[in-house]
């Protein structure tokens, strides 16, 4: 990924240090935790927070595709994870204030599978997607999928960290999930490579990354949550919760995603990956939260929580990013940082 | 290693016989889904009423049952919005 431009003194000397080559620099470690101490203390709000919602997406690029010109080596060092560390601690504990839970179900297969969909079902905020199927405007739409393109050019890989932390049939089942999300083989079929073809097909960049500097701090956050949900084996009850909700939020959504750009006027090569989405998410949804998140909590009860949790906060923070997107629309202004998007 | 080779040739025939998601370890389950479709795996074919096969594009398909899919014969999670219930 090409190196974003800085936010603040926080973002702007982690990638001066990323840019930089790996045990040189010491001082600016040292500066770096520091700077990370006082931004997490002086902080309104870390959802929110540019600088350090783009130092922790910047920290976690290093263990998905890298950025240009940050050395790989990078990537263990023990004084970048220090720092990660801290912004990771203050950015669950927020999101867990942010997060309601309701009383625990059973720990039962169906119960749980039952208690997501309920979760699922309830309305958390304004639809995004009704108002793409019947109003927005072409812009907008961009828009929409310069929010999304952070997250679908990768799409399904922060899950894929979990495989290994499952056994039996909750593995089998994400497995089954993922291997769906990345095309069953076929690389034209691979959701991420679908998603691009709809970005060049209204005219954007597909490039990965290429428009990170429009995206706001909550859409970094939607994304970082999933970094933190799957690179930490702790919270693998989480990612399995997250996925869930995930899945069973997706295909009416993407079934009105779909309408509003057929409105417009664009053709399948746009359509095609909502149109794919509708019916994979009918089934994922089934197999998530049955056999993935109801098999993982009757293989273990004691991630009941952990999986209720990652549901929650997804759902959560996801209409925090639905709000702030809305909000602007309403107010006819862009919901990007730079208004203009490249056509 | 001549033993090798022979079981590297049975697997070979194995697979051959044997395409992912069928044979024997692969039987054709259907979950009915409680207030939600059937969800099929294994080896199957998905025809129409004339015999033709109907498009497939995933191995495990959800088939919708509260009949207010626009996917038909596949869900489209059109059960959550009709408040449809499998139990009676």
């Amino acid at each position: 990924m090409k190196q974003p431009s800085p936010r603040g003194e926080l973002s702007a000397l982690v990638l001066s240090v990323l840019a930089g080559s790996r045990g040189s620099g010491q001082d600016a470690l040292a500066r770096l935790d520091l700077l990370a101490v006082e931004a997490i203390s002086r902080t309104p709000d870390i959802l929110l927070d540019d600088d350090l919602q783009l130092t922790l997406f910047c920290l976690y690029e290093l263990h998905y595709s890298g950025i240009d010109e940050a050395g790989d080596d990078w990537e263990w060092d023990p004084d970048l994870l220090r720092v990660r560390h801290r912004i990771e601690a203050a950015f669950e504990q927020r999101v867990r204030d942010e997060t309601v839970v309701g009383p625990p179900p059973e720990p039962t297969s169906a119960a749980v599978c039952a208690e997501l969909f309920r979760m699922t079902g309830e309305d958390g905020g304004p639809s995004m997607s009704r108002f793409v199927a019947k109003s927005a405007t072409d812009d907008q739409l961009r828009e929409l999928l310069v929010h999304r393109s952070i997250s679908q050019l990768r799409e399904a890989d922060p899950h894929t960290f979990a495989i290994p932390r499952l056994s039996g049939r909750s593995k089998a089942a994400l497995v089954e999930i993922q291997a769906d999300e990345y095309g069953n083989g076929l690389l034209a079929r691979m959701h991420s490579v679908l998603f691009a073809r709809t970005m060049r097909g209204v005219g954007l960049d597909d490039t990965y990354g290429a428009y990170l500097d429009a995206v706001p701090a909550i859409t970094l956050a939607v994304n970082n949550l999933m970094s933190l949900f799957g690179l930490h084996r702790r919270l693998r009850g989480a990612i399995v919760g997250h996925l869930a909700a995930y899945e069973m939020t997706s295909s009416q959504p993407n079934r009105l995603y779909s309408r509003g750009f057929g409105r417009l006027g664009y053709g399948s090569e746009v359509t095609e990956y909502f149109d794919e989405h509708v019916e994979a998410d009918a089934v994922h949804e089934q197999i998530a939260g049955r056999d993935m998140a109801g098999g993982l909590v009757e293989s273990d009860p004691r991630l009941l929580g952990d999986v209720l949790f990652g549901a929650a906060a997804g759902l959560a923070i996801d209409t925090l990013m639905t709000v702030h997107i809305m909000d602007a629309w309403e107010s006819n202004r862009s919901s990007l940082r730079t208004a203009e998007v490249a056509v | 290693m001549g033993a090798e080779m022979d079981t590297a040739a049975d697997a070979e025939d194995a697979r051959s016989d044997h395409p992912l998601n069928s044979g024997a370890d692969a039987p054709v389950t259907v979950v009915a889904c409680p207030n939600g479709p059937l969800l099929v795996r294994g080896d199957f074919t998905l025809v129409g009423t004339d015999g033709a096969e109907l498009p497939r594009t995933r191995r495990t398909v959800a088939l919708c049952r509260c009949g207010a899919s626009v996917l038909k014969p596949y869900c489209d999670g059109s059960h959550k919005l009709t408040g449809f219930r499998s139990d009676p």
